[in-house]
Parts: structure tokens; C-alpha cells; sequence
């Protein structure tokens, strides 16, 4: 479980996250929504350690990351698993190195044993085969289902995914969410998702948070949410503007 | 006046929030500089980049140095008659200022700005985030490889400079002025000894040391996107050589007092 107590974090003048609670539950999906520029990968990042808060606590599965040093929280992140917003595949490297590089980096494998497992982890995103190319060769949802081929690569305990579905077609939009519902009922994780795609959000979770103005503002089940009597709840979800969002 | 003094507290104080930081890096840098596994295939990579990469600059750089200097020794020397001290008065000025300063400068050109450019827009395209995420620390990944092959292949680089430099002095006052090459060669061994080259070896460690870092932790630093990553990489190129020229005096007064002959 993860739990954010409190959490304030600000960029010189800009305050992001203002006390901000919430809590993961193990072994579901929770989908953290919210408007562009609201915070939400910035709350993402906190609970892996790449962003430390100003204030408050992160606690992953019962271990405060405050206690950790930076040179302790590096081993500690082994139990997470990212899929970052623009897929963040290493340029230098091919996509079989993109998603054997987490393998050899922590895993003691012999090379034939880091071969099986990246052609299986290519092979559940549906692209064996392009082992190969270079990252600038492959489309927007090519890149994304690399992404996730190697954050599941080391068969983490908990998946983060940066808005997934962002920028892709309707068709690989339901492809990558149906991927992640997958992904989730196969090796049962614990997996947040930050996203503004409603649809596919209430597809996938179990558990939604509504970010607004660095606060959690609404949390529960799809059907709550969707269910929920406050006004900007209401709106977000609809796709209704007010005009004062901007 | 008033805003003078406020431009001028305002640069005081980014430097030191700078140098700081730069500081604050080179710790992070040394935590991680012993931490296995060695990353040989990086360090190698880097030093092939910085090392070989840069020798066709450095043979240039050094060989028209040594000549131009050549020259312009000769057009003063003759003056008094003294043409046979160019090949020492080269040889001192290469061994001991020149070749350390100027193969620091090139390195940062050639090197130093692609390290800062490369780091950045791994920084800005996450793919620094995703390293941490899988665990693996960025300086320990991307900053230790390079800075290691500075400290390592500058100072290869210095003796390259240093040779390519003397060797381009020689074919200009004995080849095109026709000097004799005896009294060149004599004066060239008489003054010139092991402490200058030992003095612009250390030199040309520290400088090495000090422009990757300092690249590294620019690169690291970038924020936004291509404008970002063009920024950082020209404030790379600027700082390094500023530190380099800066830095030069200093050790230049270390090295006086520590070695006698220098």
C-alpha cells in the first residue's frame, strides 16, 4: 500500500501539491484524475522518490521514503515499475536494450535467460519481432508498449503509469488500456494511473481520486465518482466547462 | 548605483548558488565513484568520445600553435640573435600553459558541450527519471564513465598537444626558416624538464576533472525542452572555461611552490 500523508510540494513561487492525502490500496488500480498542469505527475513522482516533498510523507508498504537517503532510495525503487508520459526509451539504445537494460542492471541473468524474457515482455505488448529498431523508429504506441514492456520487465510489485492513453489514437488508446487490464490481472500489482482520459479511467479502476488545486478532492469507486453531487466533480468527468478552468 | 550594486549582488549570488551546486554534485560524484560495479563499457565509450574523438582537434589546435608560435618567437628572437631558445621557449610555453589550457578548452568545445547537451535532453525527454526509476542511479550510470575518462584520457590528450605542438615549432624554424636543428634540439632538452610536463600533467588531470563535472552537472541541471537544452549546453562551454582559465592561475601558484623546477 502506499500512502501520501500530507504532502506539499512547490516550484519556487508555484505551489503544486498543498496537503494532499491519499491511499493506495494493494493489489488494485487506482486512477488519479485531474486536469492538465494540475499536479498529477508530480504526485506520481513522489511515490517513487524521483521528487521529494517539502512537507509530509510518503509511506511504500510501510517504509517511510523520508527515512531514506538518496543513496538508499535507489535499491528501494526495484519493487516499482514506470511507464512514463513520452515512454522515455533510452535513444542510445535498440528496443531490445531498452527493456533488457532494467534485467541486466538488476537481475544476475545469463544473456540467453535476459533474450527469453524481453521476446515474452514484447511479445504480451503484441510487438515481437522489432527487437532492432531504434526508439526514434517506432510510433507514439509503439514507444508506450516498449515503455510498458520494460517497466513490467522485472515483474514489479507496483506499476505507475503517466498518462498512458495520452496522445494516441482510439484504437491503441483501448489497445494500451486493455494492456494495462492485463497486465494487472496477470501479475496481480499494485498499478496507479494518471490520466485525464475518463472513459478508459473508468474502465480500468477500482479505486478514483480527483486531483484539483493540490488537493485530493474527491476519492472512491468508479461508481461514486461518477455519482458524486459536487460541482466540479460533476463537470470534470462530463466534460463540462465553466469557462474559470483556463 | 543602487543598481549596480543590486546586478552585481545578484551575480555574486547565483556563482555561489552555483558553485554550490557544482560542489554539492562533485560529493554525489564521489559517493558513487566506489560503488560497483565498475562500469568499464561506459568509461571506455567515453574515453574513445573524449580521447580519440578529440584528436584530430587536438593535433590541429597543437600543430598550428607550435608553428604560429615558431613564428612569432623567430620575428623577436632574431632581434637579439637568440633563435636558438624557440625550440625552449615553445617547448616551456606548450609544456606549461598553453598545452594544458588550450587542450582543456577543446575538450569542452568538442566534448564538454555534447556531455551537457546529451545529459540534457535525456533530463527533459525523463529518461534520467527513468533510470531512477529502475534503480539505477545517474550519476553513478552517466556522470562517474565520464568524468573518469576526463580525468583519464585529458591528460593523454596534453601529451598528444604537447608532442604534436613541439613537432610543429620544429618544422617551422628548422624546416621553413631554416634554423639549424642542432642548437634547436640542445636548448629544447636543457630547458625544458621533466617537472614542466609532470606540472602540466597535473594540470590537465584537474582541468579534465573539472570540465566534465562541471558539463555533467549542467546537463543534469536542464530544465524545459530544446531551448533548455540549449542553454545548458552554452553554459557549460562558458563556465568550464572560465573555471579552466580561473583554475589555471591558482594551480599555476600550487605548482610554483610544490615544484621546485617548475
Amino acid at each position: 500500500m502506499i500512502q501520501l500523508v500530507n504532502i506539499c510540494k512547490s516550484f519556487g513561487e508555484q505551489a503544486v501539491l498543498k496537503g494532499l492525502n491519499l491511499e493506495i490500496p494493494k493489489g488494485k488500480v487506482t486512477v488519479v484524475l485531474g486536469q492538465s498542469g494540475s499536479g498529477k505527475s508530480v504526485l506520481l513522482k513522489h511515490m517513487i522518490g524521483l521528487l521529494r516533498p517539502d512537507s509530509g510523507e510518503v509511506v511504500v508498504d510501510g517504509t517511510s521514503l523520508s527515512t531514506l537517503s538518496d543513496h538508499e532510495i535507489v535499491p528501494f525503487r526495484c519493487r516499482f515499475g514506470m511507464l512514463f508520459q513520452g515512454a522515455a526509451l533510452f535513444d542510445s539504445l535498440n528496443v531490445f536494450e531498452n527493456v533488457a537494460f532494467p534485467l541486466k542492471e538488476q537481475r544476475q541473468l545469463s544473456s540467453e535467460e535476459v533474450r527469453k524474457i524481453v521476446e515474452a515482455k514484447l511479445a504480451a505488448v503484441g510487438l515481437s519481432g522489432i527487437e532492432e529498431k531504434m526508439p526514434s523508429e517506432l510510433s507514439g504506441g509503439m514507444r508506450k508498449r516498449v515503455g510498458l514492456a520494460r517497466a513490467i520487465a522485472l515483474e514489479p510489485k507496483i506499476i505507475l503509469y503517466d498518462e498512458p492513453t495520452t496522445g494516441l489514437d482510439p484504437i491503441m488508446t483501448s489497445s494500451i488500456t486493455q494492456l494495462i487490464s492485463e497486465t494487472q490481472k496477470r501479475l496481480k500489482v499494485t498499478s496507479v494511473i494518471i490520466s485525464h482520459d475518463i472513459e478508459s479511467s473508468f474502465n480500468i479502476a477500482d479505486k478514483i481520486a480527483l486531483l484539483h488545486e493540490g488537493r485530493i478532492l474527491m476519492e472512491g469507486s468508479p461508481e461514486e465518482v461518477r455519482q458524486s453531487k459536487i460541482p466540479y466533480v460533476h463537470n470534470f468527468i462530463n466534460g463540462i466547462s465553466t469557462g474559470s478552468e483556463v | 548605483m543602487k543598481r549596480l550594486v543590486e546586478r552585481l549582488g545578484f551575480w555574486i549570488q547565483k556563482i555561489m548558488e552555483e558553485f554550490g551546486e557544482v560542489l554539492s554534485f562533485t560529493a554525489s560524484f564521489g559517493r558513487w565513484l566506489f560503488v560497483p560495479p565498475f562500469r568499464w563499457r561506459q568509461t571506455m565509450e567515453q574515453m574513445e568520445f573524449i580521447g580519440i574523438g578529440s584528436l584530430p582537434v587536438i593535433a590541429l589546435t597543437g600543430l598550428f600553435t607550435g608553428m604560429v608560435f615558431a613564428l612569432q618567437a623567430h620575428h623577436s628572437f632574431r632581434i637579439f640573435h637568440a633563435e636558438a631558445l624557440i625550440g625552449s621557449t615553445v617547448g616551456l610555453a606548450l609544456s606549461r600553459e598553453i598545452g594544458p589550457v588550450f587542450t582543456a578548452l577543446m575538450v569542452t568545445a568538442r566534448a564538454g558541450s555534447a556531455m551537457a547537451a546529451e545529459i540534457g535532453s535525456m533530463k527533459v525527454t525523463e529518461q534520467i527519471d527513468a533510470l531512477e526509476s529502475m534503480a539505477v542511479s545517474p550519476i553513478h550510470y552517466l556522470v562517474v564513465p565520464r568524468v573518469v575518462a576526463g580525468l583519464v584520457m585529458v591528460p593523454i590528450l596534453y601529451g598528444f598537444f604537447l608532442f604534436i605542438g613541439v613537432a610543429g615549432a620544429y618544422f617551422v624554424a628548422v624546416g621553413l626558416l631554416g634554423l639549424p636543428e642542432a642548437p634547436f634540439l640542445s636548448k629544447l632538452y636543457y630547458y625544458v624538464d621533466m617537472d614542466d610536463v609532470i606540472g602540466g600533467l597535473m594540470k590537465s588531470v584537474f582541468f579534465g576533472f573539472l570540465l566534465t563535472i562541471i558539463s555533467c552537472h549542467r546537463g543534469y541541471r536542464t530544465s524545459g525542452g530544446a531551448q533548455g537544452v540549449g542553454l545548458s549546453t552554452t553554459r557549460a562551454v562558458v563556465i568550464s572555461s572560465v573555471t579552466v582559465l580561473v583554475a589555471d592561475y591558482f594551480l599555476t601558484s600550487w605548482i610554483l611552490e610544490f615544484l621546485p623546477n617548475f
